[in-house]
């Protein structure tokens, strides 16, 4: 949050002081100008598209899930009614981190933050009746995402679809889940060569589909300001762009590919300047670095509207209207699908009632404010293109920084950027509560709050032995031997370094459960330590 | 003998299956600076190992952080293990995201102070020291 | 503090409890112990009077070599031997605010569950003069709950790393390459406690090269009848570890 000091300086979030006034002059001190092009040419700062909206608004693409498969189902059935154009799947904990729904350690988390899933049954029923070809799908798993990849992939086929022409996304970004959030399950070389096996393997396969979605996002929520979020992520990317290479694939076999996302919540200048830097850097190193031809390699594609951060339990009501300003900075960044959090997000999962406001709030940008009428509205504004300018450099200094460091995948191996960004977390919340960081509700008009009971989306006990009869159930019907074969194999090709997707394409297929595959692959690959440091 | 006091020790622990951490390493970070020796678990901690390390440690402070959901369950299970283990009389307390709602449930499995998101440090650390002078 | 035949009685009672094996009892005299409360004097006696039996370690070294990911590696290869461990893992205290993140058994955490494994972890507490007291204590009163072996990780800067050899039968000193000159790290006194030395990491290169200077190092020391090793080992995947362990039993054998 920006520091206001005491003898009247303005300091945003990421360091960089704030003029009062801006003028032509500070935009040419720069040196950005060539960075900043037309929209839809390179280097893309502007919008990786000519017409960004007038074509088509953004993807409107709620986070959902719950309870087991036919529950998600409904609750897709529900938005999809109310004009959501994708989903964004949740998976609940043992699912993300590749146990079974019977898995003792499971117990009394099934379910609860997201969709149950153990085998293909599931994807079948949950994506029961839902065009996969008008509503794209984003499946929020990292940890288990070859699996729940290859399910969705398997389920798709079965149902008919060409996966070669298969729209779709999945998180996968694995490096960041040891930075924040936590759904790791192998150590972090296999971890990253697991990742690269899905890039490959869609490459291949599911041209069409985007294996990884890089997250800044939860970096940001971890601690990180906003021009770390942009440079960890960058790393990341660059990380498996690196690891994919050396498998004999061209970048542009994949890199058009690879999506971001990205954090809202802060200043609202500060982001948009951050977006519009973000893109112009990223479409420079794809090309200049990676040896690009393909224009579409070098687009930073992104989801961007979440900001759980930002929220509060104080005052409630007031997310709504946090939620609102969320979502002009991503519309005015040219963010490509928006998951715009719901008030409620800081407490519960988003109600049917929480997840439509959130909805609305989206409609009435594209529907009543005239966001979509002309691209890139903010640029040419003196503050926001020098902002932007100064961002980047920002941006590109704190990449260098890291690779000078040994690089993104030792700095997390060793615990170093985990330890870093707690430690600024630790620093901002010390802010909060001193109020040197202004947080409305927070440090600053406070009203006396009776805690208050808040409508909740409620965990149903029953939905979690449902789903283990389901589980049961489909562990009785299916082929023995066959998954027997299939996970021995999985578990040879682990063994052998080899790229592990084609083997688990065929377990899934043969209703092997996530927690035999992830176990197989346990085997191999061992299982991760946290390397906590303070 | 010092007359020195000596610090309490804390155990910081991250119930079950959830990976958001950042609250509990923020916490682990102020009870340090506010002179308190803390123990922090990691992720992924089942009730019985919460019981355990309480107990190998030794500590005076049994304290959670859970944000996804699954406190009541876990600390039903928990409550069993320390009254086992000798270790119902230690203050126990949890923090994160607690609804209101569940909080008198809590105090009655054995709870002595719930801070949800957005508790001070000051708050905190007052009550452990109120409780255990 | 004097205390009365009650409390005696008490005392002596828990600490029949805890030689008979109850893990609450073992964590209340320990926490006793280590906190020095009433009744801290009366326990130390009655366990100083069970023989010394343990074996007992104490491990070494400059920050970053490694200690707590060899002493969680060191505890799965005496579990194998099925010996049960106590650990003491000291940390440091701020000097500024007296308070103190104790990180070290994190790395143990396979052995949380396990009942032959019971870890204490300690601040270094200097501000009350030394961690050597409290360590001390704590040690003893693991011997008298029948541990068969004791690891004390020391914090591994100043004087607690040549304290720690008075309350140990055997100092394993450890060092990593790449670390600056890993020889240099040893200098101030603390190569000459070394009953064991190790070069840790030793995947990195420069490890053979850091072992031959140690060797030629103490090839200079003054003669004595126990000619100390220097071991290669890799802790985060356990290799050397038997050999470790081999040597520290020699040592013991030989005192």
């Amino acid at each position: 949050m920006t520091e206001y000091t005491e003898d009247g300086r303005v300091i945003n979030e990421s360091g960089i002081e704030i003029k009062p006034v801006y003028g032509p002059e500070d935009v040419a001190a720069g040196s950005g100008l060539d960075m900043l092009g037309e929209p839809g040419e390179y280097p893309f700062t502007r919008g990786i598209h000519r017409e960004m909206y007038r074509k088509r608004p953004w993807t409107m693409r709620q986070y959902a899930g719950f309870g087991n498969p036919s529950d998600t189902n409904q609750r897709f059935k529900y938005l999809i009614d109310n004009g959501q154009t994708g989903l964004n799947v949740a998976f609940d904990l043992p699912t993300q981190i590749g146990l079974d729904s019977d898995d003792p350690l499971a117990v009394g988390e099934v379910g609860r933050v997201g969709m149950a899933i153990d085998s293909l049954r599931d994807f079948e029923i949950a994506f029961g009746g839902i065009d996969l070809e008008k509503i794209t799908v984003s499946l929020t798993i990292n940890g288990s995402a070859a699996i729940a990849i290859a399910m969705y992939l398997a389920m798709a086929e079965k149902r008919g679809y060409n996966i070669n022409m298969l729209r779709g996304t999945a998180q996968n970004d694995i490096l960041k889940e040891f930075i924040g959030r936590g759904t790791w399950i192998f150590p972090v070389e296999p971890s990253v060569k697991l990742v690269c096996d899905t890039i490959e393997y869609c490459a291949e396969h599911a041209p069409k589909y985007s294996p990884v979605s890089v997250c800044g996002y939860h970096i940001r929520e971890s601690g990180a300001n906003p021009v770390q979020e942009i440079a960890y992520a960058f790393c990341i990317a660059k990380a498996y762009a690196d690891e994919t290479l050396k498998r004999g694939l061209k970048i542009d076999e994949f890199a058009g590919r690879l999506s971001y996302n990205l954090n809202i919540f802060g200043n609202l200048f500060e982001q948009v300047a951050k977006f519009r830097a973000a893109r112009g850097l990223w479409a420079k190193i794809v090309k200049e670095e990676y040896g690009a031809t393909d224009p579409k390699s070098m687009w930073l594609r992104m989801i961007a509207g979440g900001g759980g951060g930002g929220l509060t339990s104080e005052q409630p009501e007031l997310n709504i209207v946090r939620g609102a300003y969320y979502a002009l900075i991503s519309a005015l960044s040219g963010t490509q699908t928006m998951a715009l959090c719901s008030y409620d997000e800081a407490y519960t999962i988003p109600t049917e009632y929480s997840a439509r406001i959130s909805l609305r709030t989206m409609q009435l940008l594209t529907d009543e404010m005239g966001l979509c009428d002309t691209v890139d509205p903010l640029a040419g504004s003196y503050y926001v293109e020098t902002l932007t300018n100064e961002m980047r450099s920002e941006i590109e200094r704190i990449m260098a920084e890291t690779d000078a460091a040994g690089g993104i995948v030792q700095m997390v191996s060793t615990g170093e950027i985990q330890s870093g960004v707690s430690a600024q977390a630790y620093e901002m919340q010390k802010d909060l509560q001193s109020g040197k960081f202004r947080k409305v509700g927070v440090n600053r008009h406070r009203i006396d709050e009776e805690e208050r009971e808040v409508e909740f989306h409620s965990y149903r006990e029953e939905d979690a032995q449902l789903q283990i009869e389901s589980l049961n159930q489909v562990r009785s019907e299916r082929h023995a031997s066959l998954v027997e074969q299939s996970l021995a194999r999985v578990k040879r090709d682990a063994d052998a370094g080899k790229n592990v997707m084609p083997a688990i394409m065929d377990a899934v297929k043969a209703y092997a459960t996530v927690g035999e595959i992830t176990n197989k692959l346990v085997e191999s690959y061992g299982r991760y330590q946290e390397p906590i440091r303070f | 003998m010092s007359t020195q006091p000596v610090p309490f020790k804390v155990l910081i622990a991250k119930p079950g299956l959830d990976g958001h951490d950042q609250g509990a390493k923020v916490i682990v970070r102020a009870l340090a600076e506010a002179g308190f020796e803390v123990i922090y678990t990691g992720l992924r901690q089942t009730p019985e190992a919460v019981a355990a390390i309480a107990l190998e440690e030794g500590v005076d402070v049994i304290g959670l952080s859970s944000m996804a959901g699954s406190h009541l369950p876990f600390c039903r299970r928990l409550a069993v293990l320390l009254k086992e283990q000798e270790l119902d009389e230690k203050l126990w307390l949890i923090g994160g995201n607690i609804p209101a709602q569940d909080h008198q449930q809590l105090r009655d499995i054995g709870l002595d102070g719930i801070f949800p998101t957005g508790a001070r440090f000051d708050e905190i650390t007052d009550f452990i020291n109120a409780e255990l002078s | 503090m004097l205390i009365d035949d009650v409390e005696k009685a008490e005392l002596t009672h828990l600490f029949e409890r805890m030689r008979g094996g109850t893990t609450s009892a073992l964590s209340r005299c320990l926490s006793i112990a280590e906190k020095n409360l009433t009744g801290a004097k009366y326990l130390g006696s009655l366990a100083r009077n069970v023989p010394g039996n343990a074996i007992t370690i104490g491990l070494t070294g400059a920050p970053g070599v490694g200690k707590s990911t060899l002493t969680a590696a060191l505890i799965e290869e005496w579990r194998k031997r099925e010996l049960s461990v106590g650990v003491i893992a000291i940390d440091p205290s701020s000097p500024v605010y007296g308070g103190a993140v104790l990180g070290d058994r994190i790395r143990m955490a396979t052995h949380d569950l396990d009942d032959g494994v019971f870890v204490r972890s300690l601040a270094s507490r200097r501000q009350l003069g030394g961690l050597a007291p409290a360590a001390t204590r704590i040690a003893e009163m693991f011997n008298a709950s029948g541990r068969d072996v004791i690891l004390v990780e020391t914090v591994g800067v100043g004087q607690s790393e040549v304290d720690v050899t008075q309350m140990v039968k055997t100092t394993v000193v450890i060092c990593a390459p790449g670390m600056g000159d890993a020889v240099q790290t040893l200098k101030g006194g603390i190569l000459e406690v070394a009953d064991i030395l190790v070069v840790n990491k030793a995947d990195l290169p420069l490890a053979s090269q850091a072992q031959n200077q140690l060797l030629a190092m103490i090839a200079m020391r003054s003669s004595s009848d126990w000619k100390v090793p220097v071991l290669l080992t890799q802790a985060d995947n356990g290799a050397g570890m038997e050999q470790l362990v081999d040597a520290c039993i020699q040592h013991q054998s030989q005192l």
